[in-house]
C-alpha cells in the first residue's frame, strides 16, 4: 500500500527526520514519566486505524516485530496484509517500555509502507472482513502486573500450570520482561529438561523458578559445566538435587566462585573433605549466601563464647545453621544458658540444638521447671533433665514427661511472668 | 489515548473545607480516580459566597493505590468477582471486634501487633482457592450447520488464568489491627487489640475510662536509675526496719492522697446533691486527661526484700508504676525497685481472656473476639446510658462506667479492714 502524499509529509512532521532509517528493523521506545513498569517488547502492535499511532497521524500500520536486545525469539512475522484487521498475536505482547517522551531515536519500518491502501472508515466493507475484525480489548501498554498478559501468553500460561509464582516475579520489572519476552518452545523447554535430568522433581519446578528465575537467562552449557565440576568433587546426582532444591541460586554461581566457596569452608572448619561435603549439602545456602557472617559466627564462638576448635567443628557439623546464625541471637542465647541456667561448656556443646530454638522457648521452660524445683541441668545427679528433652520436643510432651505437670498448670504459670 | 495512568501523590493535608464525598472515577487493577470537589473556606470559617470566589470549587483529582485487604475493593469495582476465596473473606466478615492477647515480657507490644496481623494473614489466605474462572471469547470458525464454508462466530466459554492465586497473590494482603493501652517492652500482661469494626470500640472503652489492674513485684535495698532491676546502680540500702505494718500504712497513705485527687480532677462540685449521691454510689473518676491516678493499691505477699502489691490505677503508664514503688521504697526510709509489671485487667479484659503465644492464630482469635463480644457491648452501653443519666459538671460530659467503679469501692473496703 502505497502512502500517498498527503501522508508522508504529515509522518514527517512528526517525527524527527534523523530517526527516519530505511530498515527492516523496528525498535520503539516509547518513555513516559511515572515509574518504570514492565518494558519488554519492542514490538509493535497491530492496531486498528484508529487506535495508538493517530499522533504520528498514520493511519494503518504494519510492522515486522524484532528486538533490540540479545534474546531471540521466535516471533514470526506478523504481516497481515488486511488493511483492517487487527490481530494481537498470541506470542505478541506489546508492553512498551515507558520513560520520558517519545523518542524515536532507532529505526522505522518502511517496507510495505508503499502497499498500504488509504483506510477511510466510511469505506464499505463485506460481511466475511467485518466479522474478521477482532475488536477484543487492546493489551495494556504498559502494566504493573502480569495478570494483564497472562491470558495471551502461552510462555505464561505454561509457567503458572507448572506452578511458578507469577506474582512474586512481577514484583520485578526485569524478571517479568523477561519471560514475557522468552518462548517456551526455544529456551524455556531446554532449561526445564535439564532441570529435571538434575533431578528435581515436577512438583518442586514451579517453587524453584518462582525463585530463581534468572536461571532462564544463564547459558545452558554454563550451567551443565558447573553441574560437571560439582560431579568432579564427588558429589553425587542426589546430593546436587538436593542442593539445588534448597539453595535454587546456586547454579547460577559460576565455577570459580563455587570452588573458592567450598576451599573457604574447607580451610576455615579444618574438616575433612566428606565432612565439609555432607555440611555444604545439608546447608547449601553457604554457597550461595555471603562469607562475612560465617566468619564473625566464627570468631563469636571462639573468642566471646569460649568455644574450643573441635567444639565448634563438633557443633556445626551437627547444626550447620549455626554457621549463619545472628549474632546478637547467638550472644543472648548462650548468656542465658550459661550464666542464668548454670550450665557448662561441655554439656552446651552435647546439645547445639539449643542454639536454634527461639530464646522464648528457653526461657519460659526453664523458669517453669524452677518454679516446680526440676531444673536440674547436671547428669552427675538425680533427676537430670538433658537440654535436647528441654528445646526440642513439643510442649504437650514436655509438660506431661519432664515437668511431670499439665498443660493447663503451664499455661496458668505463663500467664504469670 | 491508551496511555497508562500517571500518577499525582495526594495531597499531604487537606486545606479546611468542604468537602463532598469523593467520587470513583476509574479503577484499573489497584489503582483508583477519585474526583473530589472542594470549597475553600476563609480564615474565618465561613464560607465566602460563590460569585467573590467566580464560583470557585476546586475540583481535586486523586489517584491512589488501594493496599487493604479487604477483597481489593477496586478489583471488586472493575472486575465484579471476589478474587478471594469465599471461605476467607466470609472469616474476614467475622474478624469484627475486639480481644486480648497476653504480652510476655521482653516483647515490644508492635512486634506482637505484626505478629497478630501475619497469624491472621495466614489463616485467611489459607481457604482453598476459588473454581478457576471462565470468560466468553468470541472465536472464528466455520459454521457447522450451513452447507457452504460460512466464517461466523461463536461464543465459547474458555477458562482463563486471570485470577489464579498464583498470578495474582495471596488474597489478603494487609490487615488493619489497633492496639489498646499500650504496654512496654518489659511489661508483661493483658493486651486489648482491635480488628474490623472493632477498631472504633477502641475508642469508645477509651472514652469509657476504665480501671486497670496491675500486680507489680518489688525488692528491698537497691535503687537504680531506670527504677528497674537491671538499671545503673545508685543506691545500696539496709532493709531490716522494715514491716508489714509500715508498708501497708504507706500504701493507705498513698490511696487516700489519690483518692483526694479523684475528686478533684473528675471537676465535680461535692456541695452538689448529684455528686453526693455519685460518691455515695462510688462512681467518682475523673473522665478527661488526668495524671495517674490510683484508685486502690493493697500488698499482696510481703517476704523481704521482695514484696508483691496489686495496684488499681488509670491513666498509667508502666514507667509511673515502676516509680511508685521507688517512691514506696523512699517513703520507707530504705530504696526499692520493680522487678515486674504485670497488668492483669484491662477493662473487661481479664487474664483469662488473654490468648497466650500458642493461641495467636485466627481460629482461637475468632473464638475470643466471639466471647469477649457481649461483655463488651454490655459495658459501653452501661457507659453511654449512664453518661445520659448523670451529666457530669462543668466539664466534659463523658460517660460513665459503674463496674470499673465498683471494683475500686470493692478495693477500697478491702484496704479499709
Amino acid at each position: 500500500m502505497a502512502l500517498s502524499a498527503q501522508q508522508i509529509p504529515r509522518w514527517f512532521n512528526s517525527i524527527k527526520l534523523s530517526s527516519f532509517i530505511n530498515a527492516t528493523q523496528l525498535t520503539k521506545h516509547c518513555t513516559r514519566r511515572g515509574k518504570t513498569l514492565l518494558h519488554g517488547f519492542s514490538a509493535q502492535p497491530q492496531m486498528s486505524s484508529d487506535n495508538c499511532f493517530l499522533q504520528w497521524g498514520f493511519k494503518t500500520y504494519r510492522t515486522s516485530s524484532l528486538w533490540n536486545s540479545s534474546q531471540s525469539t521466535n516471533l514470526s512475522s506478523q504481516e497481515n496484509n488486511s488493511a483492517q484487521s487487527t490481530l494481537l498475536p498470541s506470542m505478541n505482547e506489546q508492553s512498551q517500555k515507558t520513560q520520558k517522551i517519545p523518542n524515536f531515536d532507532s529505526e522505522l519500518s518502511l517496507e510495505g509502507l508503499d502497499d498500504l491502501p488509504p483506510l477511510s472508515p466510511l469505506q464499505p466493507v463485506s460481511e466475511e472482513e467485518a466479522i474478521q475484525i477482532v475488536a477484543d480489548p487492546p493489551l495494556p501498554l504498559s502494566s504493573f502486573t502480569l495478570r494483564h498478559y497472562v491470558d495471551h501468553s502461552e510462555t505464561l500460561q505454561k509457567l503458572v500450570l507448572l506452578g511458578v509464582d507469577l506474582s512474586k516475579i512481577e514484583k520485578h520489572p526485569e524478571a517479568a520482561n523477561l519471560l514475557l519476552r522468552l518462548d517456551f518452545e526455544k529456551d524455556i523447554k531446554q532449561i526445564l529438561l535439564f532441570l529435571k535430568d538434575l533431578g528435581i522433581e515436577d512438583n518442586h519446578l514451579g517453587t524453584f523458578l518462582s525463585k530463581n528465575y534468572a536461571i532462564f537467562s544463564e547459558d545452558l552449557e554454563d550451567l551443565k559445566t558447573r553441574v560437571a565440576y560439582l560431579r568432579s568433587k564427588n558429589f553425587s546426582k542426589a546430593d546436587i538435587a538436593q542442593m539445588v532444591r534448597n539453595a535454587p541460586f546456586l547454579l547460577n554461581f559460576s565455577v570459580e566462585r563455587l570452588d573458592n566457596r567450598l576451599g573457604f569452608f574447607q580451610k576455615e572448619l579444618e574438616l575433612s573433605v566428606k565432612k565439609t561435603r555432607d555440611l555444604v549439602v545439608r546447608l547449601p545456602r553457604l554457597l550461595t549466601g555471603s562469607l562475612e557472617p560465617v566468619k564473625e559466627n566464627m570468631k563469636v564462638y571462639r573468642l566471646e563464647l569460649g568455644f574450643k576448635h573441635n567444639e565448634i567443628q563438633h557443633m556445626i557439623t551437627r547444626i550447620p545453621k549455626m554457621l549463619t546464625a545472628n549474632k546478637r541471637k547467638l550472644t543472648e542465647t548462650f548468656d542465658y544458658l550459661h550464666n542464668v541456667m548454670n550450665i557448662p561448656h561441655h554439656i552446651i556443646v552435647k546439645f547445639p540444638q539449643v542454639f536454634n530454638t527461639r530464646l522464648f522457648k528457653v526461657k519460659e521452660r526453664h523458669l517453669f521447671l524452677t518454679y516446680l524445683r526440676r531444673a536440674q541441668y547436671d547428669p552427675a545427679k538425680p533427676n537430670y533433665i538433658a537440654l535436647d528433652k528441654l528445646v526440642s520436643i513439643p510442649d504437650e510432651i514436655f509438660c506431661e514427661e519432664i515437668a511431670k505437670a499439665s498443660v493447663q498448670d503451664f499455661e496458668k504459670f505463663l500467664k504469670t511472668l | 489515548m491508551q496511555d497508562s495512568p500517571h500518577f499525582t501523590s495526594p495531597p499531604k493535608r487537606f486545606p479546611t473545607g468542604d468537602v463532598t464525598p469523593p467520587a470513583l472515577l476509574f479503577t484499573a487493577g489497584p489503582y483508583f480516580l477519585l474526583s473530589i470537589t472542594f470549597s475553600p473556606r476563609t480564615v474565618r470559617k465561613e464560607p465566602l459566597p460563590a460569585a467573590e470566589h467566580g464560583g470557585a470549587h476546586y475540583k481535586y483529582h486523586i489517584w491512589g493505590r488501594d493496599r487493604t485487604a479487604l477483597p481489593s475493593r477496586s478489583q471488586f469495582f472493575c472486575e465484579a468477582g471476589l478474587r478471594a476465596s469465599d471461605m476467607g473473606s466470609a472469616r474476614l466478615a467475622q474478624l469484627n471486634g475486639l480481644f486480648a492477647a497476653y504480652k510476655p515480657p521482653g516483647l515490644k507490644w508492635k512486634h506482637l501487633r505484626d505478629t497478630i496481623e501475619l497469624q491472621l494473614l495466614k489463616g485467611l489466605n489459607a481457604g482453598k482457592p476459588p473454581a478457576p474462572e471462565q470468560r466468553v471469547r468470541f472465536l472464528l470458525g466455520p459454521l457447522e450447520s450451513s452447507e457452504k464454508k460460512e466464517l461466523t462466530l461463536t461464543a465459547t466459554s474458555v477458562p482463563t488464568l486471570r485470577k489464579h492465586p498464583l498470578v495474582c497473590g495471596p488474597a489478603f494482603t494487609s490487615l488493619k489491627v489497633a492496639v489498646g493501652h499500650r504496654l512496654d517492652a518489659q511489661a508483661s500482661g493483658v493486651l486489648v487489640f482491635g480488628v474490623g469494626q472493632g477498631r472504633r470500640l477502641l475508642t469508645d472503652m477509651y472514652n469509657a475510662h476504665l480501671t486497670k489492674d496491675y500486680t507489680v513485684r518489688g525488692l528491698l535495698g537497691k535503687a537504680t536509675d531506670d527504677f528497674c532491676e537491671d538499671g545503673r546502680l545508685v543506691e545500696k540500702t539496709t532493709y531490716d526496719h522494715v514491716t508489714r505494718e509500715k508498708l501497708d500504712r504507706i500504701l493507705a497513705m498513698i490511696q487516700g492522697s489519690h483518692q483526694k485527687a479523684l475528686v478533684m480532677y473528675s471537676n465535680l462540685d461535692l456541695k452538689t446533691q448529684e455528686a453526693y449521691e455519685m460518691a455515695v454510689r462510688g462512681l467518682i473518676r475523673p473522665m478527661n486527661k488526668s495524671p495517674m491516678l490510683i484508685t486502690g493499691i493493697r500488698c499482696l505477699h510481703f517476704a523481704p526484700p521482695e514484696f508483691l502489691l496489686e495496684v488499681q490505677c488509670m491513666h498509667e503508664t508502666q514507667k509511673q508504676l515502676r516509680k511508685l514503688v521507688h517512691e514506696i521504697g523512699l517513703e520507707l526510709k530504705t530504696t526499692a525497685v520493680c522487678t515486674q509489671v504485670r497488668r492483669t485487667r484491662d477493662g473487661v479484659f481479664t487474664l483469662d481472656d488473654a490468648l497466650l503465644r500458642t493461641q495467636w492464630d485466627l481460629h482461637s482469635i475468632l473464638d475470643a473476639i466471639e466471647a469477649a463480644a457481649p461483655r463488651v457491648a454490655a459495658e459501653l452501653e452501661k457507659s453511654l446510658s449512664l453518661g445520659l443519666d448523670t451529666q457530669q459538671l462543668p466539664s466534659p460530659r463523658w460517660p460513665w462506667d459503674s463496674e470499673g467503679l465498683s471494683s475500686a469501692l470493692g478495693l477500697e473496703s478491702d484496704v479499709g479492714h
